[in-house]
């Protein structure tokens, strides 16, 4: 009985010296997008300072926002940027930080084709209003001189669940295309006009895969990981890209020379020869005055790692690193941040 | 009230039972009360439009449920179609005609199905059961594409996929609940059956006859375990919001909608709208729930002896 107690007592005792050990517990919620990369930065960073410990919800950028306008987390996460209508909600100034971009690609299933395709923003536009409905249409056949293409009606898979990746690509085709912005305008979850809804970024490759003639999207580090192939794109120069960190990074440092202060800023659609056209930023959503200061305080240099060091681990995980103009301007601004 | 019995430790008991019963009451009353709170930007904004018209905009801000009512109540009534002949087979044979040894094994085979995980469904949904069925569209005749009920291209995802696997995840409930009432039949209707020289399905069939309205109370709570089923669901029915009488075409159901659409609901008359959608299934779930309490407790009131004479009589004749 005794050596029992004496367990009891040395386990609470380890437990609290363990949790006064851990100074600081930090936590987020937000966009599932970025998900992977914040979990492998935040466990990094704790390998490197013991004392600070940042736990991240992917609960969606939507709940993100909610639960930090809420302050019941410390900090948000959110794959499009905050409106203005919300920003008003919070109970006080939230600040966006880009932390790594990410690209939308364009996935499809077209049996006997094997060059990768080419699309233009207003074809994929026609694509997903359901105008262009035959993949032997002129409007894609134009694009892709000497590439047999089927008869095979087209089949949209889009995502079913609120999403960033919709939100990108929905941004995009509202800037190319009139008609797509007045019918069905840029949302996390849009009215489509035609399709079939897939569950997340595996619902939809999997009904891509399935089905003959489908075209769907998904995420680049999605499809980099899963090794799916994506057809390129045509960017605001002409050029075909096809989408990779590098013409991501392209993308955002050709929108650097015009970014807000606030870094709420759309980067789809960029100027640039090298630039891939359906990219955006991920913002990280931190209060200028938070009501803890040793946790901003933390926070503040967790964003500095993040910005330097951090950065490494985004081309290998699929992501684009930021270009060193965005990072300046953000090193800038976490200055404001009111930890005293 | 002749137990009633005025010794303290008896009297404690009942309060304490009696206080988890009201308070089982009070969390449902809650649960109601909070979900028209929360959805009250909607309510307002579309009163009665909700439950009659069909966009669904969150970009707009134009919310109308009838096509995820639609479909909740389509797949859940086709998912009943498919499973009860199945569950009523199961239940039959595991009461009255499997020999003892193959009982236990068969009434464990159904309750596994129960405990699978539903997002192991859509699972299997996405890569097994869509591919079949996909190929049972390509295959459909062009003449029967014709019917309302065969049109539309053939992409797998659909009301049928959906419906098939609502049917395989309600057949244990039903079947379980079936094979109970049927257990419930005394054995003497049965003997008396043979008695009057009634063959096996004669006496079967009286059996099922008497056990009547706890089986339509089986299917009825299988139909209630339809209606809110989420993930398994959206993972196969194609996500569409479309009215639709075609097996083949993508449709949307509510439980679906709201786990697809919640998380990333930043505005608030979407996310009022979603929350709406929860209390229109609450309530269509309760009334389906009331009215099949209400066939179970039916038959546990019925006078047995008149029953049992015309079943007799009936299985005799």
């Amino acid at each position: 009985m005794k050596l029992r107690t004496q367990i009891v007592a040395a386990a609470i005792v380890t437990a609290i010296g363990g949790a006064t050990l851990v100074a600081q517990q930090i936590n987020g919620a937000g966009a599932t997008f970025p998900d992977p990369i914040y979990q492998k930065w935040f466990s990094e960073y704790n390998k490197a300072n013991p004392k600070v410990q940042i736990n991240y919800q992917p609960i969606g950028s939507g709940g993100g926002i909610r639960q930090v306008t809420a302050k019941t987390v410390f900090f948000g996460a959110t794959d499009g940027p905050m409106t203005p209508e919300q920003l008003l909600a919070a109970p006080g100034k939230i600040l966006h930080f880009p932390t790594v971009l990410g690209g939308v690609v364009p996935i499809y299933n077209l049996p006997g084709v094997t060059t990768p395709l080419k699309f233009s923003g207003p074809v994929l536009a026609d694509i997903f209003l359901g105008k262009v409905t035959k993949w032997n249409d002129a409007a894609i056949a134009k694009l892709n001189a000497g590439v047999t293409l089927p008869a095979t009606d087209i089949v949209v898979v889009h995502r079913s669940d609120g999403s960033g990746t919709t939100y990108i690509l929905m941004d995009y085709l509202a800037k190319v295309s009139a008609e797509w912005k007045s019918k069905v305008g840029v949302a996390q979850s849009v009215n489509w006009p035609t399709g079939v809804g897939g569950k997340g970024s595996d619902g939809v490759t999997g009904q891509v895969k399935q089905t003959p003639g489908a075209i769907g999207y998904v995420e680049l580090t999605f499809a980099l990981t899963n090794k799916l192939a994506f057809g390129s794109v045509q960017n605001s120069a002409g050029k075909f890209v096809t989408a990779s960190p590098e013409t991501v990074t392209a993308a955002a440092a050709a929108a650097a020379t015009s970014i807000p202060k606030d870094f709420r800023v759309s980067i789809t659609n960029p100027p640039g020869d090298n630039a891939y056209p359906i990219a955006s930023f991920t913002w990280l959503l931190l209060y200028e005055s938070p009501a803890d200061k040793t946790q901003g305080a933390a926070m503040v240099n967790f964003m500095k790692w993040a910005l330097a060091d951090g950065q490494k681990f985004a081309p290998e995980m699929g992501y684009a690193a930021l270009p060193k103009a965005v990072v300046d301007l953000e090193l800038k601004a976490l200055e404001t941040i009111k930890v005293k | 009230m002749a137990f009633k019995s005025t010794r303290p430790d008896e009297i404690v008991f009942r309060i304490a039972t009696g206080a988890f019963a009201v308070l089982l009451i009070g969390l449902v009353a809650a649960i109601g009360v909070e979900l028209y709170r929360q959805s009250q930007l909607s309510i307002k904004e579309f009163g009665w439009q909700f439950w009659q018209t069909d966009t669904w905009d969150p970009v707009a801000g134009q919310f109308g449920a009838r096509p995820f009512i639609w479909g909740t109540l389509y797949s859940s009534i086709l998912a009943l179609i498919f499973s009860t002949p199945i569950a009523l087979g199961i239940a039959i044979f595991i009461s009255e005609l499997a020999p003892n040894w193959a009982k236990w094994p068969l009434v464990f085979l159904t309750e596994l199905l129960a405990a699978i995980p539903s997002i192991v469904y859509g699972l299997w949904g996405i890569f097994v059961l869509v591919p079949v069925v996909r190929q049972l569209e390509v295959a459909t005749p062009q003449w029967m594409k014709v019917i309302p009920l065969f049109s539309g291209p053939p992409l797998g995802v659909g009301m049928l996929s959906a419906a098939l696997i609502l049917a395989i995840m309600v057949i244990p409930f039903s079947s379980s609940v079936a094979r109970e009432v049927l257990k419930s039949v005394p054995q003497a209707q049965r003997e008396g059956a043979y008695a009057l020289g009634a063959t096996r399905w004669e006496a079967i069939r009286m059996a099922l006859f008497y056990a009547r309205t706890g089986i339509v109370g089986a299917v009825m709570l299988g139909f209630g375990r339809a209606l809110g089923e989420t993930m398994a669901v959206t993972m196969v029915i194609g996500n569409s919001p479309q009215i639709k009488w075609s097996l083949f075409a993508p449709q949307y159901t509510m439980a679906a909608v709201i786990a697809n659409e919640f998380t990333e609901a930043g505005d608030e008359l979407h996310l009022h709208a979603l929350i709406e959608i929860g209390l229109v299934l609450f309530i269509i779930t309760l009334i389906v729930n009331m009215i099949s309490r209400m066939f179970i407790w039916s038959m546990g009131r019925q006078k047995r002896p008149r029953v049992a004479q015309t079943a007799a009589v009936k299985a005799a004749a």
